[in-house]
């Protein structure tokens, strides 16, 4: 970066941290105040740093003919930390409902607020830090071009884990705006938007710029995950504050209308957040770690489109005998039918692209690694539409079926897809000629693997239990159960959950001793394999 | 970057011919079965559409042609269910508490269906076995505040203890003795012993400063002999029953502070058939006089 924009960008940093500062002393809460604090902080860091960086002599660092790889690094890095923080926190609020003494008493610890640092840990900060990163790198290559705006794509990567951090901090502190994966308050989201906004730019210009004639199909996943994601977020999150200078704000939605846009958001951070833009990871890095082509051309375009159109009308399965009209459940029931090929779709292009590669599952724990992360896929998605039938729903709403298929989907699929592309990853971004251990590879993958099975059947055999202990009415026609009754009869399964996510956590550390040692090795190539930009083949 | 097709030896299928990053594509047709799956889909979703309410239109929606609806079919299965049962709901509207339980069939609907309630209103505080739970009296056992036939127990459900909303509620008031400073902590103390002795659990001594102060400030309510008192909601202080725990501390802090417990009256929520039901219930749990 030339250093008279370092400078420039460097004082747009310090007037944030200043307006950020009298923000902070006209607050009118706490937690209004905590977080213009956290923010004088970072804004304050990013100007020092980039004052700091500002150096008039000639750059010498990466050639501009390289790609550009540190952001990826430290995207690997946040990837893998926020992971382990989400798994921890995952794995305290299982023990937690089956324990609750370990609620602590306290408002900060209470399972309330500790389920949304859960889920966005989870899905916003491990899954996000993976798709942002990811999406960098498999761009950069398939496009054969550096990626754009650079110094853009910085504040991509800064700019989002602040948002963990405010989100996060405001959890803790029982901030919400009580819409489920959407908890941040008015001026966290504004804050998302605007980093958001930048991560379009970045990858839509890094396209533009391709040196390849056609956009490969990873990149439309991502693209289509980027647009979506931009737009459920804005429409969710309006809202009109209570104070320019305070964390409350009113939803512009209110009764069964917040309900359906809440749901169309939900589900469709499901659906492009956690699907699209992990079938964008899963289009590069499965050919790439088979050698194999992808299965069908057709087949992906067909079922990116299918997918695209079909799973945005799916959001109010989630609202089934509620006061939703019933052709709105209807409709959100039969396009989750007709979403079931479009899903499945990558999943047959992901497992028949290994064909004529399957003797590799026997010696790669990684590319193992990936085609079980397509086979829960597959489960997932077949799941789903099973479960968006109202007679099914009927039993199954608001049960730990629910709990049971999310983590199917999310530890089976998003989890492992990611940690194969971290493996895949690491030793390619810091020059190494592989993984310092591919035994422990081994392990996590059967940790990870044995944690996921006890989950999943241990929800499913809890939540149909559960759901026909609910509805469970005596010859004489009333109901036979309490829910504390029915509470009483989880307590085992909620044990059992608690020791697949200790599992899965500690897979999850194994993976992060073996980055660290594989970073730290000095077996290396003369020349990283990143960093040369193959023209031609 | 090659631009004309190739064939892959593995599969012998065509590529596309582009190439990203060393990555091909195959240009295999989409699998029959997945193709005709998914059209099978699009077939079923237009049929449902037809059969359900499906689409909005200016004002309404289109109703489907099976006339379905969420609400109907609720409304539908409870009317079902009442009609099943109106007969006897009518005759327990209409019966007193007494004839309910001496009739074999109404009252084993009434205890069923009070216990269903119970399950419902009452378990939070009184267990999901009726058992109580500290300062929430156990409805198993034959020891009633304020009485345990089947008149009295209905008077609780219907307009709770101390509950100040409720004109009819039962009301009392046990002095909170230390806090109002009525006695001396030494003396809290020495009526605690005497009060313990009550129930065998001190040895008793009548001549004691302890018995002197019980007869002075307790036994108006509770009885020369701890027996308790139901007009008063004076709990019997000569058994091992203790509504807040047997402890010589618990024992103290409750002569001290006082309890004074409060349950709310149910007849402003539920109406007379289920109070009728929960009496009927409550009082077969095995302490019903």
């Amino acid at each position: 970066m030339d250093p008279i924009s370092t400078l420039i960008y460097g004082g747009l940093a310090f007037v944030a941290a200043l307006c950020s500062m009298y923000a902070a002393s006209q607050a009118q809460d706490t937690v209004f105040y905590v977080h213009m604090l956290i923010l004088t902080l970072a804004f304050g860091l990013a100007a020092l740093a980039l004052v700091r960086q500002c150096s008039f002599q000639t750059v010498t660092n990466e050639p501009s003919s390289s790609y550009s790889d540190s952001i990826i690094r430290y995207g690997v890095i946040a990837t893998m930390m926020w992971g382990i923080v989400g798994f921890s926190v995952g794995l305290l609020i299982a023990l937690q409902l089956a324990f609750p003494s370990l609620n602590l008493d306290l408002p900060w610890t209470n399972f309330g607020r500790l389920r949304p640092l859960h889920t966005s840990a989870v899905v916003f900060a491990f899954g996000g830090n993976a798709l942002i990163a990811t999406s960098f790198y498999v761009a950069q290559r398939t496009c054969r071009v550096r990626l754009a705006l650079e110094p853009l794509a910085w504040f991509v990567f800064w700019g989002y884990q602040l948002f963990i951090v405010l989100a996060a901090t405001g959890y803790v502190m029982g901030s919400t705006q009580s819409k489920e994966y959407a908890e941040p308050e008015w001026y966290v989201d504004l804050w998302l938007t605007i980093v958001w906004v930048a991560y379009l730019l970045v990858f839509l210009v890094t396209l533009i710029r391709r040196k390849e004639p056609h956009i490969y199909v990873a990149n439309w996943f991502y693209l289509g995950f980027i647009i979506t994601i931009a737009m459920l977020h804005v429409v969710n999150g309006l809202a009109i504050p209570v104070s320019w200078f305070g964390s409350e704000s009113y939803s512009a939605f209110s009764g069964v209308q917040s309900a359906l846009i809440q749901w169309w958001y939900g589900h469709n951070a499901v659906g492009f957040f956690l699907t699209a833009g992990f079938l964008g990871m899963m289009y590069y890095f499965v050919p790439k770690q088979a050698n194999r082509p992808v299965y069908s051309y057709r087949l992906s375009i067909i079922h990116f489109w299918a997918v695209i159109f079909l799973y945005i009308w799916a959001g109010p399965h989630h609202l089934h005998y509620t006061a939703l009209p019933d052709w709105a459940q209807t409709l959100g029931m039969v396009f989750s039918i007709m979403l079931w090929m479009p899903s499945w779709g990558g999943m047959i292009n992901g497992l028949m692209s290994i064909s004529g590669a399957w003797d590799k599952l026997r010696t790669d724990p990684i590319l193992r690694m990936l085609v079980a992360a397509i086979a829960f896929y597959g489960m997932a998605t077949f799941e789903g539409p099973l479960m968006s039938i109202k007679a099914v729903n009927g039993l199954s709403h608001y049960t730990d079926w629910t709990i049971g298929h999310v983590h199917s989907g999310a530890l089976g699929w998003n989890a492992l897809i990611s940690f194969g592309a971290l493996y895949f990853l690491t030793p390619r971004l810091w020059g190494r000629e592989a993984m310092y251990s591919s035994k422990l590879i081994n392990w996590h993958f059967w940790l990870a693997m044995l944690g996921i099975v006890i989950y999943a059947s241990s929800m499913w055999v809890s939540g149909i239990t559960q759901g026909l202990m609910w509805r469970e009415y005596n010859d004489q026609g009333f109901l036979v159960y309490s829910f504390a009754e029915t509470v009483i009869v989880m307590h085992p399964f909620y044990v059992m959950r608690a020791v697949g996510g200790l599992m899965f956590l500690l897979g999850g550390f194994l993976m992060a001793y073996n980055i660290w040692r594989t970073i730290r090795d000095e077996r290396a190539y003369d020349q990283p394999v990143s960093q040369v930009i193959t023209v031609g083949a | 970057m090659t631009n004309s097709n190739e064939i892959d030896e593995i599969s012998g299928t065509n590529t596309t011919g582009h190439e990203w990053d060393g990555i091909r594509e195959l240009d295999t047709p989409m699998p029959r079965w997945w193709l005709y799956t998914f059209y099978i889909t699009i077939i079923w979703a237009i049929g449902y559409s037809i059969l359900y309410p499906a689409i909005p239109l200016l004002s309404g929606n289109t109703k489907g042609t099976l006339g379905y609806s969420s609400r109907g079919e609720l409304a539908d299965s409870i009317t079902a269910a009442q009609q099943g049962q109106s007969q006897l709901r009518a005759k327990i509207t209409a019966s007193s508490l007494q004839d309910i339980k001496a009739d074999p069939q109404l009252f084993s609907y009434a205890k069923a269906g009070g216990q269903a309630a119970f399950k419902v209103n009452c378990v939070q505080c009184h267990g999901s076995g009726a058992e109580g739970a500290k300062g929430n009296p156990n409805l198993n056992d034959d020891d009633w505040l304020w009485g345990g036939s089947l008149d009295a127990i209905y008077q609780t459900i219907s307009h709770g203890i101390r509950f100040e909303q409720d004109d009819d509620t039962r009301t009392s008031e046990m002095p909170a003795f230390g806090r109002d400073e009525m006695l001396e902590p030494a003396q809290i103390d020495q009526l605690t012993t005497f009060v313990m002795s009550l129930a065998g659990k001190e040895q008793q001594d009548t001549s004691s400063t302890g018995a002197k102060l019980f007869k002075d400030n307790c036994a108006s309510c509770h009885g020369d002999k701890g027996a308790g008192n139901r007009d008063f909601g004076a709990p019997s202080l000569a058994d091992q029953i203790w509504l807040y725990g047997a402890d010589k501390a618990t024992i103290v802090q409750s002569i001290h502070n006082s309890r004074n417990g409060v349950m709310p009256a149910w007849s402003h929520r539920l109406d007379e058939l289920t109070i009728k039901q929960l009496a009927i219930y409550v009082h077969s749990l095995g302490g019903g006089e």
